[in-house]
């Protein structure tokens, strides 16, 4: 039984899903709908094949399917951002609290692509995969994610939430 | 020289070139600070991305989380067609008998083993109630399982009590106790409602990944000894577990 193989992956999903989301409880959601739909389907994965990125795959489909439909809520809920320590002195030099809006002004599909590749650390083929496009998108949406990043971070452009058109 | 284009500069700030592409992009920042500087920025935006969200690595997964999924929250409508199922699969099948599901006692091995793995690993709480509250932690879990819960000595196996937790299993509450030996080798003991199943059953022997598990049904409860040691030692623990919870 390979139960525990997929318990391992459990914290980077969290990870990534917080990352994602920005809500606590919004990303553990979609972990936990991601754990039911792999379970259920964990006949379907190929032994010896990438456990963590078919793991990621079932997460960017329940994200796509379930998460952007209550959209709105959770716009409610990015507006009170976690809290997070932040050690005195940043050897980077980047404020925190900056990185994290501009990631959250970032499109759905943008940021999906950077947290697999800056965090996961998702090879750009695995990033491929797991989202289902092609590696030429990966490698324009991570390049314009960072771009728009820096460009927000540096104040050149305003951070103003995305809208989300149904 | 093979022009550097944008995908090179985004392979080196994820460091995935090879040494000779890498020199050549360190060789045209010397021409183009303006470019260094946008990749040394996308660098420390992962660092930065990285000291926000690795903590969550480090926090404790919630107890949700890992269960099976017939184990997880209720939803409403999950419930209802449960009910309507249930309601329709005793009208079908009224005349005939019940059978309990072949696989109850193979999924109790199974949430067995994964409460194991979960908390067998634990340094810091692998307990809800240390074992120096024994009464209080016998007399909790009893009152939440519904029944006078003994909990078994394997002290002369060489297996001390650590304490216990409540869990939440497929069928309600769940009782884990947990035994360690002096070299830190932890058994746990899942204790379960088997509601409906009604069948006792024999030991029976199952290998989950690197768990072991011998379990049993005995009076609508079912049993579960697991641990990450050879299955002679662990039938020779759960031999003592049964023998002292079946008078």
């Amino acid at each position: 039984m390979d139960n525990h193989q997929i318990i391992e992956h459990i914290p980077r999903l969290r990870r990534y899903a917080r990352a994602l989301l920005g809500d606590r409880y919004a990303a553990d959601d979609l972990v936990q709908d991601t754990l039911e739909r792999a379970w259920n389907k964990f006949h379907l994965w190929r032994p010896g094949s990438d456990l963590r990125a078919w793991l990621f795959a079932i997460m960017h489909n329940v994200f796509v399917n379930q998460v952007r439909s209550k959209r709105s809520e959770i716009e409610k809920t990015m507006e009170e951002l976690p809290v997070v320590a932040v050690r005195a002195t940043q050897s980077d030099s980047l404020e925190i609290a900056d990185v994290e809006r501009a990631l959250r002004a970032l499109p759905d599909e943008q940021r999906e692509v950077l947290l697999l590749v800056a965090i996961e650390e998702l090879t750009y083929g695995e990033a491929s995969r797991a989202l289902a496009i092609p590696i030429g998108t990966v490698m324009s949406r991570l390049s314009r994610a960072r771009e728009r990043m820096r460009r927000l971070i540096a104040g050149a452009e305003p951070v103003v939430p995305l809208k989300v058109v149904k | 020289m093979t022009p550097v284009l944008e995908d090179d500069l985004q392979a080196f700030v994820d460091d995935v070139l090879d040494e000779t592409r890498r020199a050549e992009v360190v060789t045209y920042f010397a021409e183009r600070p303006e470019e260094a500087e946008r990749v040394r920025a996308y660098r420390a935006q992962d660092v930065a991305l990285h000291t926000l969200f690795d903590p969550v690595l480090a926090e404790p997964v919630p107890a949700a989380l890992v269960a099976r999924p017939a184990a997880r929250r209720w939803r409403p409508y999950a419930l209802a067609a449960s009910v309507l199922f249930a309601g329709v699969a005793i009208g079908w099948i009224g005349r005939g008998s019940l059978a309990p599901l072949p696989q109850a006692g193979s999924s109790l091995a199974r949430s067995a083993a994964i409460a194991h793995a979960v908390y067998a690993p634990e340094v810091r709480h692998p307990v809800e109630v240390g074992a120096e509250q024994e009464d209080h932690l016998v007399k909790w879990l009893s009152k939440r399982l519904g029944t006078d819960l003994h909990v078994p000595k394997l002290a002369p196996l060489g297996y001390d009590l650590v304490g216990g937790r409540l869990l939440s299993g497929p069928q309600g509450p769940v009782a884990q106790f947990m035994y360690q030996d002096t070299r830190g080798q932890r058994l746990t003991l899942y204790v379960s409602t088997q509601k409906g199943e009604g069948r006792d059953t024999a030991f029976r022997f199952s290998q989950e990944d690197k768990v072991s598990v011998f379990y049993w049904i005995d009076h609508n409860y079912g049993y579960a000894l697991s641990g990450e040691i050879k299955r002679e030692a662990l039938l020779a623990l759960a031999t003592a577990v049964y023998q002292q919870l079946s008078p």
